[in-house]
């Protein structure tokens, strides 16, 4: 079987942000490959570089320096139309504030990529409730986000990250807002999607019990990585 | 892109604020609106000025005898007695003549009902009454036959009636005097009311011109010709003919001063025409105002809008929205607005149009092109007045759009 490229690998990525007179460098020359099927938590202090990496990784913002290969693809030289189509159909995001549509029901907000990606009428409704079978919430299909607790909420927003069937999903502190127990459902479909999809998890979190459901834990302080290393089988159960 | 996917995206935006829609279309609406019911009052206006224009006669040519200079002093226009009924009946014959008329005029006391009445007399052609665009409103006009014979018959104005016959009773049938010569009135014109320059127009006995000519003028020359032309499009074209055809008659070299004078009535018309063009710029500057404002309306809510909706805008990016199609989103919205503001002005101004026409007396006249003008201003001022809120959407930095609070 012929071995697909990582997903996502970054050679001496560096990205300085200029505020005023003052520089500031976010990501020291970062290597990081990310595996197809892998699911990494990224952690480290607030400051420490980790947003700016997700930033990066999610085609949201370019770097000042470094390579980007993308499943094999250099990126660094494609346009910002070429970056949307890419985060389009291929990456699915997930925030910390769900950023749902108001007024708007779960249908309509997990619709939402599709209608980018020019996927036809019909066949979005019918994805869109696949989607939402696949997190548990087709009771609710037709709530709007006021009508849903914060665990359903993430959920929609995971069905709208996932919908357009993304070898990439990133979720930035996905469970920063939720209770413990909503927290525990939403990692657990993380793990899920992660296992029974193939679909590769990049996480960002500052929690070490949110962390620990990934594969490999990956740690940032003040623009470098400092540690890497795969979580322990018993660690996850 | 998919436009009709994203025109729906933009339409539910709006919908999701009814109320904030509703009121940023609110200046477009009240512009349009204004802007229909001022162009359908005046047209409104116009046609009627037009229809009481069209009342002092169809499509009339006054021919004037002109001046002449007896011992170095001039007799002004109407000082001649070159006209006569010889004259009318060869213009008669001319191509885009529709009728001719002679006018003879004199003023005399006329007598009946055992009461006397000064008033003026005019000796005409049968086709008086069309040419006029004057109907009786009882009896009977006179006819060719009457003029052959220099009839004794005539048909009165209501004024004249009214103060011979103040009971009311018909006329008709009755002997009128005029300077003492028994007259048999036939008929009686419909009331008319003041002509264009204040003159009671109902003030007036109608006698066949040859029986003017014989009894009360005693000349063989008429005061005035009336000339109808078949169409308002062949007017002047016929005042071309009849002053050629005149000049051959009364064998004028092209040295010599015309002995008459073609008057045309549609002169009066072209200067209300030309009102009518002023008031058109007036209200194409009142449109052009008032949907400028309504732009600006639009754009200010766009901007609220666009910032309001800052984090909507970073996710739009995020899941992979092109900026141009967060710009065409934007547009779409703002043109959504400005047209749906623009249909819904001309609605109520064809309402406010009606309720005017009633009010004022005339017919409800909306022109297609100022619902279509204004139309298409309103869904461009949209576009105009859209594209700086729009293009600050699609500049937006994602990132920066999801962390805004």
């Amino acid at each position: 079987m012929e071995k697909r490229p990582p997903v996502v690998r970054v050679e001496k990525l560096t990205k300085i942000y200029t505020i005023g007179e003052q520089k500031v460098l976010a990501l020291d020359a970062i290597d990081l490959t990310l595996e197809a099927g892998e699911f990494v938590a990224v952690m480290g202090p607030s400051g420490s570089g980790k947003s700016t990496l997700m930033h990066l990784v999610g085609f949201l913002d370019r770097p000042t320096a470094g390579t980007y290969l993308f499943e094999g693809t250099n990126v660094n030289d494609f346009s910002s139309d070429d970056l949307a189509d890419l985060r389009c159909q291929h990456l699915g995001f997930v925030f910390q504030s769900y950023n749902l549509l108001s007024r708007t029901n779960a249908i309509e907000n997990v619709e939402l990529p599709m209608i980018y990606a020019g996927v036809p009428d019909s066949e979005r409704k019918k994805r869109a409730l696949e989607a939402l079978d696949a997190v548990g919430l087709t009771a609710v299909a037709d709530h709007q986000p006021n009508q849903l607790s914060g665990g359903q909420q993430q959920r929609v927003a995971i069905a709208r990250a996932l919908v357009n069937n993304p070898s990439l999903i990133l979720a930035d502190e996905p469970t920063g807002a939720l209770d413990t127990k909503s927290s525990d459902d939403v990692m657990r479909l993380f793990r899920e999607l992660n296992e029974q999809r193939g679909i590769t998890v990049f996480l960002v979190t500052h929690e070490p019990d949110v962390a620990r459901n990934a594969k490999r834990i990956v740690t940032f302080r003040d623009g470098h990585i400092v540690s890497d290393e795969p979580v322990g089988q018993a660690v996850i159960r | 892109m998919n436009v009709l996917a994203i025109f729906k995206v933009a339409g539910r935006a709006l919908f999701r604020n009814k109320v904030r829609s509703l009121l940023t279309m609110l200046g477009i609406i009240i512009g349009v609106a204004a802007v229909i019911v001022t162009v359908s009052i005046g047209v409104g206006a116009q046609v009627s000025v037009q229809a009481q224009i069209n009342g002092l006669g169809s499509n009339l040519l006054i021919i004037l005898p002109g001046s002449v200079t007896q011992g170095g002093a001039r007799t002004g226009s109407g000082g001649a007695s070159t006209l006569t009924p010889a004259d009318g009946l060869a213009l008669a014959k001319l191509p885009h003549v529709a009728a001719v008329s002679p006018q003879v005029n004199a003023r005399a006391q006329v007598i009946a009902n055992g009461s006397n009445w000064a008033t003026s007399i005019s000796g005409v052609a049968p086709s008086y009454t069309f040419i006029r665009a004057w109907p009786l409103s009882s009896g009977l006009f006179f006819s060719d036959t009457d003029i052959a014979a220099s009839a004794k018959v005539c048909v009165l104005g209501q004024t004249v009636v009214d103060n011979l016959w103040p009971d009311g009773s018909s006329p008709v049938g009755k002997t009128l005097l005029i300077r003492n010569v028994p007259f048999t009135i036939i008929g009686v014109l419909k009331p008319r009311g003041q002509s264009a320059t204040g003159q009671d127009q109902d003030d007036t006995v109608l006698i066949p011109f040859s029986s003017a000519l014989e009894r009360l003028t005693g000349g063989t020359t008429i005061g005035t010709l009336l000339v109808s032309a078949d169409d308002s499009t062949t007017i002047a074209l016929v005042q071309t003919e009849v002053t050629q055809a005149l000049e051959q008659r009364h064998r004028i070299t092209a040295s010599m001063p015309d002995d008459f004078t073609v008057r045309n009535l549609q002169d009066i018309a072209n200067a209300a025409s030309a009102t009518a063009a002023v008031m058109e710029y007036l209200l194409a500057g009142v449109a052009a105002v008032s949907l400028v404002v309504g732009g600006i309306g639009i754009m200010n809510i766009m901007l609220v809008s666009v910032t309001e909706r800052t984090r909507e805008i970073g996710l739009r990016i995020a899941v992979g929205a092109r900026s141009l199609t967060i710009l065409v989103q934007f547009l779409i919205e703002a043109v959504l607005l400005s047209s749906a503001g623009g249909a819904i002005g001309i609605a109520l101004g064809a309402l406010g149009s009606i309720g005017v026409a009633v009010f004022g007396g005339w017919p409800m006249v909306i022109p297609p092109a100022a619902i279509f003008v204004a139309f298409a201003f309103s869904a461009l001022t949209g576009i105009f007045f859209g594209y700086y809120p729009a293009s600050q959407a699609a500049k937006m930095n994602p990132i920066e759009a999801l962390r805004f609070e």
